[in-house]
């Protein structure tokens, strides 16, 4: 059980409007420490919304999630904001970097909200661009960047912390064949270290390249493939 | 239940948060550059204002400070049912047997015209008149001689003359080593003298200046004083001034116009605040402008960057550090503007202060109160587009491209 880093039991997500829609429609799921799951889906059927619930970014309607340990229904706005602080990892298609920072600032804003000095997250900024093969580009800014080089500083700031999870959605969907392939590699690479990793993503073939996946489809979980033991 | 506890906060240190707030700034400088201006200009109206008020006053003290408040200028009265009234004749002699005064000097209007020399047309006088003053004038009015000597320094009764600064430069005088002559009268006087503006009594400053002896001989002058400039012990002015008239024209004492030159002097200071205000009040409608100015572009900022709030939020953001974040961007913005408008007033001030020969004053209250100014319009214009930055979903955000 202490090995469960998220879990999900009955989850359901309703956006009010007329008629209301059920993004998500009763979803059980677990992700144990150091595994890499992929949850596909086509378009609409749930994954980004999933991906917003797994990481407290959004609230469920009803079922229980909890993250790390905590249920997060008990928790308020702040410490929620603290959990993403300290446990989770984010990985966006739009990378999101900050444009007036460089390459190792951008990876030291992954450690901004936890207290810890400057200096000290340069340094283990410094050792993530490294995980992710952008030593020599630290001091480059975010602009001046290729989409795949972006990307890693966007990866390299989800582990700069060490977080229980890393959530990634669709992190190669604004990549070409060739950089999305990189992250791929990127992302066992540091699943092999022991990162534990979900990639949200509606290209099968990526995700039949990780051991576990998901299927959703209308917000609900279709079938799961196991690795074979 | 207490589990909750173990996860450390968020934090945000003080030095980050400056950080932070100084991203926006730095990514759109020009922007930021022009939302500050607003503020900038509106504080620097005001320092210069009050810089110049400031500086302009001391300069007035100390001008009044040189020239005395203890002069009372005497006229005969102008007006209807005044007839023509002159001052008698004795009343220079009257005046300066009362006790405390110390000097009194008149002078007395003649009918001569002067010219720049024979060939200008009789009556395009230029608005110059010609007067018979005594020799200690110049004294009495604390007055400064810009080129020569005054009439005290010249031989008694000699037909010569002391231009005002404004008849000099009518008559175009301007330099004296080639001992010029004016058409005076009828004949030609060497101008010995050119005074300086004389502040107590501007109109002699269109006057040409002979002795009354001169005035006697060659112009054919009643040597009837029509101003008397009478100094007293400063503390005694007011008690003078009570026995003015009666002492001067004994029968008609009504007739008699009392003037203090002083105090006209106070009172162009006292129109001077009039117009300070007037300009505080404008500098404080372009400090409004420049708040909602930085409010505006602030509020554009936020929308623009949803995707950074999304992403901070993301980080472990709480409200509140978003909340921060813009309100110090804000703060930042205005800071800018108040220092950078503090530095051009205090600059404007100086330049125009030494372009008019004051003292350079530019009042703490001033520096002060702009700054704080700035940092209040600062927090007023950054609070909503803050707490609009705050509230924006975390999710919503993120789902921007
Ligand atoms: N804020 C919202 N309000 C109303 N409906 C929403 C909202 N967000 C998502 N939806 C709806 O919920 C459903 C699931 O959306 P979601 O973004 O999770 O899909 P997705 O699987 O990520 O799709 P994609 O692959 O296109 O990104 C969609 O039908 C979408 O229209
Ligand atoms: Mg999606």
């Amino acid at each position: 059980m202490n090995d469960v880093v998220l879990g999900l039991e009955a989850v359901r997500k309703i956006y009010p409007g007329t008629p209301p829609v059920h993004a998500l429609d009763g979803v059980d799921l677990e992700i144990r420490r150091g595994e890499l799951v992929a949850v596909v889906g086509p378009s609409g059927s749930g994954k980004s919304t999933l991906l917003h619930i797994m990481g407290t970014l959004d609230r469920a309607t009803d079922g229980k999630v909890t993250v790390a340990g905590y249920d997060v229904s008990d928790l308020g706005d702040r410490k929620l904001s603290a959990l993403r602080a300290h446990k989770i990892g984010f990985v966006f298609q739009q990378f999101f970097l900050l444009a007036g920072e460089s390459a190792l600032d951008n990876v030291a804003d992954g450690l901004l909200y936890t207290g810890m000095a400057l200096g000290k997250r340069r340094e283990l900024a410094t050792e993530a661009l490294d995980r992710v093969g952008l030593a020599d580009r630290r001091h480059h800014l975010a602009t001046k960047l290729s989409g795949g080089e972006r990307q890693r500083v966007a990866i390299a700031r989800a582990v700069v912390g060490r977080p229980d999870i890393v959530l990634a959605d669709e992190p190669t969907g604004n990549l070409d064949s060739r950089s999305g392939a990189d992250i791929v590699a990127l992302i066992e690479e540091l699943n092999r270290e022991g990162t534990t990793i979900a990639v949200i993503t509606h290209d099968r073939e990526i995700a039949d390249a990780f051991p576990r996946q998901v299927h959703l489809r209308d917000g609900k979980i279709e079938a799961t493939t196991r690795p074979r033991p | 239940m207490t589990m909750t506890d173990t996860i450390p906060r968020s934090r945000l240190a003080p030095a980050d948060a400056l950080r932070a707030a100084g991203i926006g700034l730095k990514t759109r400088r020009l922007r930021s550059f022009l939302s500050a201006l607003g503020i900038m200009i509106g504080i620097a109206a005001m320092v210069a204002v009050l810089g110049l008020s400031d500086s302009s006053r001391s300069d007035l003290l100390a001008q009044l400070d040189r020239l005395g408040t203890n002069m009372l200028r005497v006229e005969a009265g102008q007006g209807i049912g005044l007839g023509s009234a002159e001052l008698p004749v004795e009343s220079v002699a009257m005046v300066s047997r009362i006790g405390p005064v110390e000097t009194v000097a008149s002078v007395s209007n003649t009918d001569a015209k002067v010219y720049r020399n024979d060939l200008i047309p009789s009556g395009q006088t230029g608005g110059l008149t010609v007067k018979a003053a005594d020799l200690d004038l110049l004294d009495t009015l604390q007055g400064q001689m810009a080129q020569g000597v005054f009439l005290d320094e010249a031989p008694a009764d000699f037909p010569v003359t002391v231009l005002g600064s404004v008849a000099a430069q009518r008559l175009g005088i301007h330099d004296l080593t080639r001992r010029p002559a004016v058409w005076l009268g009828g004949d030609w006087y060497p101008v010995i003298g050119i005074m300086d503006t004389l502040d107590l009594s501007p109109d002699l400053d269109r006057a040409a200046l002979v002795g009354y002896g001169a005035a006697d001989r060659f112009l054919d002058a009643d040597g009837i004083p029509t101003t008397l400039y009478v100094r007293t012990r400063p503390e005694f002015i007011d008690d003078v001034r009570g026995v003015m008239a009666a002492t001067v024209n004994p029968e008609h004492p009504d007739q008699v116009e009392i003037t203090r030159p002083s105090d006209a002097l106070e009172a162009r200071e006292a129109a001077d605040s009039a117009f300070t205000n007037l300009f505080l009040g404008l500098g404080a409608v372009a400090l409004l402008v420049g708040g909602v100015g930085i409010a505006n572009v602030m509020v554009i900022s936020v929308l623009e960057r949803r995707g950074e709030i999304g992403l901070r939020r993301a980080l472990g953001a709480t409200r509140r550090h978003i909340a921060i974040q813009f309100l110090g961007e804000s703060l930042l913005l205005a800071a800018i503007g108040g220092i950078g408008g503090v530095v051009l007033g205090a600059g404007v001030t100086a330049a125009y202060a030494s372009y008019r020969g004051w003292a350079i004053l530019v009042p703490q209250v001033a520096v002060v109160g702009g700054l704080v100014a700035a940092v209040v319009i600062g927090v007023v214009a950054g609070l909503y587009p803050a707490l609009r930055a705050a509230r924006v979903s975390p999710t919503e955000a993120l789902r921007t491209l």
